[in-house]
């Protein structure tokens, strides 16, 4: 493996670590149940995108066997699963709010709520 | 060949999956994804809504390529906008009203929007045709409405005609 090859490994990696950070920075520090439903989906894009195709290069490069493709299973998994858990707990989270039960949580920081115009 | 293979689509994505989650190391591996692309939709056929026909796939390839640029872009600016001050964001839930008539198509480009950091898809109107949407930081609802509508919701009408 070439010098230059394990920079962009190292680098694809660090970066994919900095925006599950980030996402999870994000889930600390917004004010709101729906504003922190942001951070996950930054992780689960370009964070685990960053490092699948870090894995990606580093056993194409390292085997002789051939490009690697097990990198895909999981992205295309996670692209298709994280939308449904998002979309799942904004619903609950929006039941909860419509049948009062939202108390002590802090007040809700968007906007406009659904159905009003 | 309908009664064998009753979603042509979906076995082919479970046998090149199969054959990518096993590296398509062997003939005996390959035969297997070909029984479980078979025996797959066989068994879950009640359970799918019928999509309507895919009549550009080139035009979804370069769909795909635009959305993983999005993906990037927009991934550095809500990186941004987390680190940053957060009284400057204004979060708002936006009511994108939509063109297209399908649930499939419906809940493609809610994923879509979902997958696209800054936007969640919090719900699909059926009655209304109305896709539900969270964003991070809204300057101009507008804008918004537009360019999901003009980025997304053209390509996949174009891509799937509905």
């Amino acid at each position: 493996m070439s010098t230059a090859t394990e920079f962009i490994i190292s680098a694809l990696i660090v970066l994919g670590a900095l925006f599950v950070l980030l996402g999870s920075v994000g889930l600390a520090r917004l004010p709101d149940f729906f504003m922190r439903l942001h951070g996950p989906t930054k992780a689960t894009t370009l964070g685990v995108g960053a490092t699948l195709l870090a894995s990606a290069i580093f056993f194409s490069v390292q085997d002789s066997e051939g490009i690697s493709l097990h990198e895909l299973a999981p992205l295309f998994f996670l692209f298709i699963t994280a939308p449904v858990t998002a979309y799942l707990l904004a619903k609950a989270a929006l039941h909860r709010r419509s049948s009062g039960r939202n108390s002590g949580q802090p007040a809700p920081k968007s906007k406009q709520l659904p159905g009003q115009h | 060949m309908r009664a064998i293979l009753p979603f042509p689509r979906l076995s082919l994505m479970v046998f090149l999956l199969w054959a990518v989650i096993t590296n398509a190391a062997s003939l005996g591996q390959l035969v297997l994804g070909a029984l479980l692309a078979i025996v797959i939709p066989l068994l879950s056929r009640d359970f799918w809504p019928a999509p309507p026909p895919l009549v550009r796939p080139w035009r979804a390839l370069r769909f795909m390529g635009v959305f993983a640029l999005d993906i990037v872009t927009a991934n550095w600016r809500v990186a941004r906008q987390i680190i940053g001050p957060l009284h400057r964001l204004s979060p708002a839930f936006v009511e994108v009203p939509l063109d297209l008539r399908d649930p499939f198509i419906a809940t493609l480009l809610g994923s879509v929007v979902s997958l696209t950091p800054g936007t969640v898809s919090i719900h699909v109107d059926q009655q209304r045709w109305v896709l539900l949407v969270h964003a991070l930081d809204v300057p101009d609802p507008q804008a918004l409405i537009d360019e999901i509508k003009e980025r997304y919701e053209q390509a996949l009408k174009e891509i799937f005609a509905c």
